[in-house]
């Protein structure tokens, strides 16, 4: 047998089928459409299967990246969805949201020639396949130790650590504000980038482990965290960043003006796109900005821009400086979202009925650096100008709400309103509780809120054990 | 699922629901309000309690029918269940001895005035309630309130009982009490609040009013309630509902309560026979 000949690099990373943004543009439906088969093979076969996998160094969770992908190479999805439920819990969701191009991708060997591997696509290809299997893999789940632990807030964070825990056999309670879990995923991000049929299946394969959820329970008020320490052995708090932040510039109370998460919430949470069929009550704007450069901002406009809007998005620097991933101001940009860059808005005027009508802005030039390593915007005096709007979506950030913390003395919190926790352990200045997530963070990310949910998953397993 | 024990309209358009809901009842102070859903994919709505009992697990409201998800509660048979049921919301109204305090109530506000009324008792205040309708027939849970109140006045619209008129008659009545008022707590539409928060201001007594905007979560999530007092913006829902009534802009409030009535409120006002035939 003659050796096999040295595999010649393939550097055609493989696209991905999307709908057509002429048509995308008018429906909810999930925009990118996943791998068949054959191409994730073909894009599997073109890893390299490096010895020392730096792509793994990348990822928060520590998926074992090269073994996922050869399993798609051999065609064993089975054994490939196996070894990424391993360290991820919410593989679909995370295949689907998160910015692999600054993480896994970024570090993929391929990448200097352009042509680094699909990582995030795979993921999701698995994920997706598994799913389609109908009943999903039931993992071993270790005999009840006779511990308790409630885990507030139902995003990312707090069903990683049910998961974990539920797991390792400890009984979990998950408590929820709202009246669906998924946090951010289900309230956030809208459908047609992450359908909520996937985030409700992760929730019910946690339900299915033993988890139990409590919705419309508001921990501080329904219940503090010291009550909840009575029943329970430990507390993990993942209640997120869901305070709205506002610009503080005038008229911003006039009607039409909305928080990113107000905007989202009507359409993603009360299915506010399907009015009047249920009932959230929504405006048919014409003409609507949004404030802002990150995700939430993209998410924001493509939602208005599928309600018939004509949608601009306002952005004090320029597009280079924009947060958001680069996919995602793409697909802005394919489906017509126009974007005015370098415009600071520092009014807005409303008509007689208290409706917002126009933006008044100013126009803006970079300066040096700031903190973040970004370009300072820097107004140009009489430059001045305005933008007739009937809506304005302000996307300009959220903080940790204060409401547990405000009710609970012990615990130690940031000049931000953020829980101040250990970012190995997750531990809180209060004994028997942890947090982790946007609440610890600030907003961040969804992978980022699973790696901390996952780190105090284990000092909470090894608190636990040592009782 | 939160069981609905009763519904009784306990005069027209206003319907009195006792639910069960044990966490809440648990931790439910006077002033504080609860969001509810009447059905699956229906929207939240807040709405204040008028009373509770800790021990039996039951929150009891009162819902006034004027949008489509009232309506829905209004008509719900007893014994069925909602689907959400979260509170104690807001932070509770402010109690202490203060002296004499007038509470004025209207509309679902003569409900959800009742603990407020009772709890200022408990700490030895004399109360003054004062409840307003647009005609006798409208008032209801007189008897409680005379419980908790040191005297009880009535102001109708159509002069059918008590004094006629609507709240501009305030300063009329504390002046007959021949005593001085310390403080004075409204809850009701929002009209009510700042009227009686205008009629108050040159009398110099401090008015508290419970303001009632828009809300979604009800946690300082969306930021839909936001209502401007004093210069600042603050949320109803975490930072309320309760405000100093002499502080509030009122005019960006009743402009931001408009938002949804051209949605809301039509489709409710039309008789919607066409809906009620394709059903049946
Ligand atoms: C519109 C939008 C788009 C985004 N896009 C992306 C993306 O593409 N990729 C990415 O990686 N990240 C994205 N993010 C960020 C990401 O969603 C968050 O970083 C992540 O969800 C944080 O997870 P978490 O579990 O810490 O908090 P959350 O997801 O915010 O969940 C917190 C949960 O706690 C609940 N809660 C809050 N207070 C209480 C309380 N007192 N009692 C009980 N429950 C409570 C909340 O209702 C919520 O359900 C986006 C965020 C938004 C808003």
């Amino acid at each position: 047998m003659s050796e096999p000949k040295p595999k010649k690099v393939d550097l055609n990373r493989r696209g991905m089928p999307k709908q057509l943004p002429e048509v995308r543009r008018h429906n909810f439906n999930e925009v990118a459409l996943g791998y068949p088969v054959k191409i994730a093979v073909e894009e599997a076969e073109r890893c390299l299967q490096c010895k020392k996998p730096k792509c793994v160094l990348k990822c928060p969770v520590e998926i074992d990246i090269p073994g996922f992908i050869k399993s798609i190479s051999d065609r064993n999805f089975t054994a490939g969805a196996r070894i990424l439920k391993q360290k991820n819990c919410l593989p679909a969701v995370c295949g689907r949201v998160c910015p692999q191009e600054e993480q896994c991708e970024e570090a993929c060997v391929l990448l200097k020639k352009g042509g680094q591997i699909a990582i995030g696509r795979l993921e999701r290809f698995l994920a997706d396949w598994e799913a389609g299997q109908g009943e999903l893999e039931m993992p071993k789940i270790s005999p009840f130790t006779g511990r308790k632990v409630a885990v507030v807030g139902g995003g990312p964070a707090g069903l990683t650590v049910a998961g974990d825990l539920i797991k390792l056999g400890h009984q979990v309670t998950i408590f929820e504000a709202l009246h669906e879990m998924g946090g951010v995923l289900t309230y956030g991000i809208p459908e047609f980038r992450l359908p909520k049929a996937i985030v409700n299946r992760e929730v019910d394969y946690l339900k299915k482990l033993g988890v139990k959820v409590v919705k419309d329970f508001v921990v501080g008020k329904t219940r503090t965290v010291e009550s909840i320490l009575e029943e329970f052995d430990a507390v993990f708090i993942g209640s997120g960043a869901g305070l709205p932040w506002f610009m503080k510039i005038p008229g911003e109370n006039l009607n039409g003006v909305y928080s990113a998460n107000e905007y989202l919430t009507r359409m993603n949470l009360m299915k506010g796109f399907l009015f009047p069929r249920f009932n959230t009550p929504i405006k048919n704007h014409k003409r609507v900005a949004v404030i802002g450069g990150g995700n939430v901002a993209m998410d924001c406009a493509r939602v208005a821009l599928r309600l018939g809007a004509e949608t601009r998005i306002v952005y004090r620097r320029s597009r280079k400086e924009l947060p958001a991933r680069l996919e995602e101001i793409e697909n802005a940009e394919e489906e017509g979202v126009v974007f005015d860059f370098l415009t600071l808005p520092i009014k807005y005027a409303g008509d007689e009925n208290g409706w917002v009508k126009e933006i008044e802005c100013l126009r803006m030039k970079l300066g040096e650096p700031d903190s973040s390593g970004r370009r300072r915007p820097i107004p140009i005096e009489g430059s001045e100008f305005t933008l007739p709007m009937d809506a304005v979506i302000c996307a300009i950030g959220n903080s940790p709400n204060p409401l547990i913390s405000a009710v609970t003395p012990g615990l130690e919190v940031g000049k931000w309103g953020n829980i101040v926790a250990d970012e190995e352990t997750g531990k809180t200045s209060m004994e028997r509780v942890w947090a982790g997530g946007d609440v610890v963070t600030g907003a961040a990310t969804v992978i980022l809120a699973m790696g901390a949910g996952r780190k105090a998953a284990r000092s909470i397993h090894e608190y636990l054990s040592s009782l | 699922m939160f069981r609905l024990i009763t519904n009784q309209m306990i005069v027209p358009n206003i319907h009195l629901l006792t639910l069960e809901a044990p966490a809440v009842a648990r931790q439910m102070k006077p002033g504080q309000f609860v969001i509810l859903r009447a059905e699956e994919d229906g929207e939240r709505i807040p709405i204040s309690v008028s009373d509770w009992d800790a021990e039996k697990g039951t929150v009891t409201v009162m819902v006034m029918n004027v949008g489509i998800t009232t309506d829905r509660l209004a008509s719900l048979e007893t014994g069925i269940s909602i689907p959400t049921v979260v509170g104690p919301l807001g932070n509770p109204t402010k109690i202490e001895k203060f002296g004499t305090v007038l509470c004025l109530g209207g509309c679902y506000g003569i409900g959800s005035i009742f603990p407020i009324a009772r709890a200022l008792k408990e700490k030895n205040n004399r109360v003054f309630t004062v409840i307003e309708a647009r005609s006798s027939y409208l008032f209801y849970w007189e008897e409680k309130l005379r419980k908790v109140s040191d005297r009880i006045v009535h102001i109708t619209r159509d002069g059918t009982k008590g004094y006629r008129g609507h709240v501009g008659r305030l300063p009329e009545i504390i002046k007959s009490f021949q005593e001085p008022v310390n403080r004075i707590i409204i809850n009701g539409c929002t009209f009510l609040l700042k009227r009686g928060s205008d009629v108050s201001r040159p009398l110099g007594i401090e008015t508290v009013v419970s303001l009632n905007p828009i809300m979604i979560d009800g946690t300082g999530m969306c930021g839909v309630c936001r209502v401007t007092v004093g210069s600042t913006t603050k949320f109803a829902c975490v930072d309320g509902p309760d405000f100093d009534g002499h502080q509030v802009d009122w005019a960006e409030l009743l402009q931001r309560r408009k938002t949804y009535m051209k949605e809301e409120v039509i489709p409710h006002r039309t008789s919607r026979c066409e809906e009620h035939a394709r059903k049946s």
